[in-house]
């Protein structure tokens, strides 16, 4: 990554979180297959819904003949921590047109998030549209092909666990989240590690009482709070 | 049926897309109170934090979530590439053969 913010930056920033979209977006499109939805159908879910965990339950939901209106309520909880990453990326687009803010924000996942919270450490803080919207527009497109690709060959291969493409994500994340510790240097390493093993041990706490998605919004949510308290100006 | 899986896909579509764009337009039109900015500095640590632990864990009811053991034993082989190289695509590919390894294995 460097201080870069062009559309082809953008594009060559978003490469390595591909794989992650792809192994995770193929095994969404089996799953969609194993439940009898239409190529078309998973198709338009990823490009008008276009959140990964959400749409592994809607899909569930669906099977599992549930209301819309619960199906709609699960996806709000489950997309709810959108808006904190949202919030935080707004702020680099205040003097931005009201169309390039919503355009940015269209397609904002939890990928594209971190890679821009990693620029913002090469880039003197600024972020910009065509550097954001390259990288969200790859992202997107790929979420898509991936799932239509994964619902055509459903049932063709095996199981694409064998592969280890599910932990693409995980890598990914843990890549992004070690890559952000070291690179903000607005505080110590430390106060970093603190925020992290405060949220470490409050989602070990909540996954007791509530689902993952339900934890991980409460937890970022309190972990910030002790972020601020153990940062007083 | 059919009727049914659209009707969820545009409303589900609808509250995603509310849930990112209403940030924006909040933002843009109100100052942020310093307060705010120094909570939501804190976001991206704890937001991803949150995400790599919660892919660490499975929930069991009624208990405190257990181990996600192939998640985990796959994570220690990313971390080590993330230190060493500190490129997201090597920890990804480190990360995925690694995986592949532990079930190949039969280790979980």
């Amino acid at each position: 990554m460097d201080d870069q913010l062009t559309y082809r930056s953008g594009f060559k920033d978003v490469l390595p979180t591909v794989f992650g979209y792809i192994g995770v977006g193929i095994a969404f499109g089996i799953v969609a297959k194993t439940y009898h939805l239409s190529v078309l159908m998973v198709l338009l879910m990823s490009l008008i819904v276009y959140a990964g965990s959400a749409q592994f339950i809607i899909t569930g939901m669906l099977a599992a003949g549930s209301p819309i209106g619960a199906i709609v309520v699960s996806t709000i909880l489950i997309n709810a921590r959108m808006s904190l990453m949202s919030m935080t990326v707004a702020p680099y687009f205040k003097d931005k047109s009201f169309g390039e803010n919503i355009g940015v924000g269209s397609l904002l996942t939890d990928e594209t998030f971190a890679l821009s919270m990693n620029k913002l450490n090469f880039t003197n803080h600024h972020l910009n549209g065509p550097w954001l919207n390259s990288a969200n527009i790859v992202a997107y497109l790929v979420w898509a092909l991936a799932t239509v690709a994964g619902s055509l060959i459903g049932g063709l291969i095996p199981n694409p666990e064998s592969l280890g493409l599910d932990f693409a994500v995980v890598a990914m994340f843990i890549g992004l989240l070690y890559l952000q510790i070291i690179t903000d240097r607005s505080r110590p390493l430390l106060k970093h590690l603190q925020v992290f093993l405060c949220v470490a041990i409050l989602m070990i706490i909540l996954m007791r009482f509530m689902a993952g998605n339900s934890a991980i919004l409460l937890a970022t949510i309190l972990g910030c709070l002790f972020g601020m308290a153990v940062n007083r100006k | 049926m059919t009727t049914k899986v659209y009707i969820t896909i545009i409303l589900c579509g609808l509250v995603t897309w509310l849930i990112r764009v209403i940030p924006f337009a909040l933002v843009k039109n109100f100052k942020l109170p310093d307060w705010l900015t120094h909570f939501l500095s804190f976001v991206p640590v704890a937001i991803l934090s949150a995400i790599f632990v919660e892919s660490l864990l499975v929930t069991r009811t009624g208990h405190f979530p257990g181990l996600n053991v192939p998640n985990f034993l796959a994570s220690i082989p990313a971390i080590i590439t993330a230190v060493i190289s500190k490129s997201l695509l090597a920890v990804v590919v480190v990360g995925v053969i690694a995986m592949a390894a532990i079930r190949f294995l039969g280790w979980a």
